[in-house]
């Protein structure tokens, strides 16, 4: 499942396969574990099974450490009851668990078919140049994780770069580039359709389900989604009236 | 003008603040629940099947007789799960629909359980969205403020509980067996059917599993009722679909139109390919369903078009490829995303993507053989048919459907010694005339 290897480093700098003493390797801290069993009370109540909120515990363990480190799979084992080989099992089968850690900022580039041929590749090539990375590698100021990534259903919107799963339109080399750029300085420039970008640790927690109070930052939609919609209005066209109630209905 | 764009999912996704409940309301939205409620469940049932409303996500199969299959008075509980987890390549149309619309999908979420008696509903969304994320979990929270998710829904008696549940990357749990076991909190592989879902799904209980644009026409077939979405579409594939325009064409975009639309009719009417550019290949409906060619630009888009000439209407998801486009490069990185997405669980698709690959990186950097092709044919024919799931029998299509049109070209890759085509004309900052 991963192309981690890509780049000829090993796959894992700390592996939660490495036995028992891993989780000592880097220990969430009491504080950590604590906001964890909290936050994760709320998740677990939100399934009809404990075990069904293994996901969203792992991001609760993201939200930490910004990984998923061996200590996060031993507090999640024991939370549901679970051994850390069952944790370890899922969270390494879903790639937006980070198996170390990463930058403040991931940078995808769309490299999937339609993507790639309209620019993504030669996006993705320019941002490995310029950052001096390979792909899943991290700027040496540690703000900057490079990946490629596939579709991220906005093809309409090509080649689309995603920062913290936030949207950026429509790119060129150049752009990309300049937003990395941002990025690095410390000055983080608006998604195209998204909220002001969080950072990795930040995005982690809601993507646990915990939202940040951003829902009303950004467009309803960009301009392609409404192509259909305003081609209709300009051909002076519409779905057919509803012209008479349903049977049994006022 | 040989059709009209008939918006109704798309409708209000340009108004003000679209994705909040007081916009959606101010547009008839949440009327439909109040109708629904005050019927039957059965009576809801048979309202959707006599509507036609096949599936959106791909398979075309009729959501009434679906919802039918739940056995009723089993005492188990039933579930409906909602897959958002859009992630076939070119698909981009649940995406903008739960950014600008979400209350859409949350009305027909309630509304579909009530049908099939379900207390718990789930959506599964793709954790790479995260604005989408917000105005999913915010939506839900407005709907339960308002009395619409909870105990008692607006005094009728009826229960419901909405968890959106996020996932963390992983394309086949847009399979709908792999997507259980992922909301169950497992690996996402796929499941031995049967049991089918709607008899063993989640926690071994009934469970419907429908695409986001799919429950998302729910509550505008309660408003209109069937006779008004049969007077849009085919006769056996009634109604409106979001169809997603991309790549190298002049106006890309979601268009939403009746089924039966022809891609001819839709470029005509978005201005065609990119200036000084011809079309060259496309996908019906996600690189899952076989390649079409120039040839296809008249069939029928409804989920009996593309059968008919040897491919499938899967998501309506419309990539559009011009003549700079070398088709070996573009199956190659499909391939490359097939072996990539495949989750191990079966030995045609885990190995016979992965040599996909190796065989594919040969024809592209110039060491390629006739025999490759071959090869590449013969991988088809022992995937095709015999995986697990969908995966394998979609990573074929590009790979076999590319063959049958453009041998040609994959002949040049292994003459030519390497990829005749300059990437750079086919990029849209390369210019019309790169």
């Amino acid at each position: 499942m991963s192309n981690e290897a890509e780049n000829g480093l090993p796959m894992v700098t700390l592996d939660p396969r490495l036995g028992p003493g891993a989780a000592s390797a880097d220990p969430l801290s009491d504080d950590a574990k604590s906001r964890i069993r909290e936050l994760g009370a709320t998740v677990i109540a939100r399934y009809p099974r404990a075990r069904s909120a293994l996901m969203p515990l792992l991001y609760l363990v993201q939200a930490e450490q910004g990984y998923v480190s061996p200590d996060g799979i031993k507090l999640v084992a024991e939370m549901l009851e679970l051994t850390t080989a069952e944790v370890a099992a899922v969270s390494t089968f879903y790639t937006m668990y980070k198996r170390r850690p990463c930058g403040d900022y991931t940078v995808g580039v769309c490299t999937n078919t339609l993507c790639a041929v309209l620019g993504g590749d030669a996006i993705f090539e320019s941002l490995k140049e310029h950052l001096g990375v390979a792909n899943n590698g991290t700027t040496p100021d540690g703000k900057v994780t490079l990946e490629h990534i596939e579709c991220n259903a906005a093809c309409d919107y090509a080649p689309v770069m995603m920062v913290n799963w936030e949207f950026f339109d429509n790119q060129t080399p150049e752009s990309a580039k300049e937003l990395v750029d941002q990025l690095r300085a410390g000055t983080p420039p608006a998604p195209t359709r998204g909220a002001t970008l969080r950072t990795h640790v930040e995005t982690s927690r809601i993507l646990a389900g915990f939202p940040d109070g951003a829902v009303g930052e950004g467009p309803s939609a960009g301009p392609a989604s409404l192509a259909g919609v305003e081609l209709a209005k300009q051909r002076h066209e519409q779905a057919p009236a509803i012209v008479h109630q349903r049977e049994g209905e006022q | 003008m040989s059709f009209n764009l008939t918006p109704v999912l798309t409708a209000n996704w340009g108004t003000d603040d679209s994705w909040t409940r007081a916009a959606y309301e101010r547009t008839g939205g949440y009327d439909a629940l109040r109708s629904a409620l005050a019927m039957a469940p059965d009576a809801l049932i048979q309202l959707v099947k006599d509507s036609g409303l096949r599936g959106r996500g791909g398979a075309g199969f009729p959501t009434g007789m679906k919802w039918g299959f739940i056995p009723q008075g089993d005492g188990k509980p039933h579930y409906l799960v909602v897959n958002a987890d859009e992630s076939e390549p070119g698909t981009c149309k649940d995406i903008p629909m739960m950014m600008a619309s979400p209350h859409t999908l949350i009305e027909g979420v309630i509304i579909s359980a009530y049908a099939i008696r379900a207390n718990h509903a789930f959506i599964y969304v793709r954790g790479e969205v995260l604005h989408v994320v917000r105005r999913l979990l915010n939506a839900v929270e407005e709907a339960r403020v308002a009395g619409y998710i909870g105990a008692n829904v607006l005094g009728y008696g009826f229960d419901i509980d909405i968890t959106v549940h996020i996932g963390a990357g992983a394309y086949i749990c847009g399979e709908e067996t792999a997507l259980l076991e992922s909301l169950e909190g497992f690996r996402g592989q796929p499941r031995l059917r049967p049991p089918f879902p709607a008899v063993e799904g989640l926690y071994a209980c009934p469970t419907v599993i429908n695409n986001v644009e799919t429950i998302s026409s729910v509550p505008a077939i309660v408003r209109g009722g069937a006779p008004w979405f049969r007077s849009m579409g085919t006769e056996k594939s009634p109604g409106f679909k979001i169809f997603s325009l991309s790549g190298h064409v002049a106006r890309p975009g979601q268009y939403e139109a009746p089924l039966g639309i022809t891609l001819r009719e839709l470029l005509d009417a978005t201005g065609g390919m990119r200036e000084g550019h011809e079309l060259k290949f496309w996908t019906p409906g996600g690189s899952s369903t076989p390649l079409f060619t120039a040839e296809h630009l008249d069939v029928p888009l409804d989920f009996e078009g593309p059968p008919a000439h040897g491919s499938m209407l899967g998501t309506t998801a419309l990539q559009i490829f011009d003549e700079t486009t070398c088709v070996v490069r573009a199956v190659k990185r499909w391939s490359e995303f097939y072996a990539h997405e495949s989750c191990g669980k079966c030995t045609p698709c885990r190995e016979g993507t992965f040599w996909y690959v190796q065989i594919f990186e040969r024809l592209e950097n110039g060491t390629g053989t006739e025999e490759d092709v071959e090869t590449l044919l013969d991988l088809s024919d022992n995937i095709l048919g015999r995986a697990f799931c969908a995966l394998g029998d979609g990573a074929t299509s590009p790979v076999t459907s590319s063959i049958q049109y453009f041998r040609d070209e994959y002949v040049a890759h292994y003459e030519q010694g390497g990829c005749p085509f300059d990437p750079v004309a086919s990029t849209v900052f390369a210019g019309a005339n790169a």
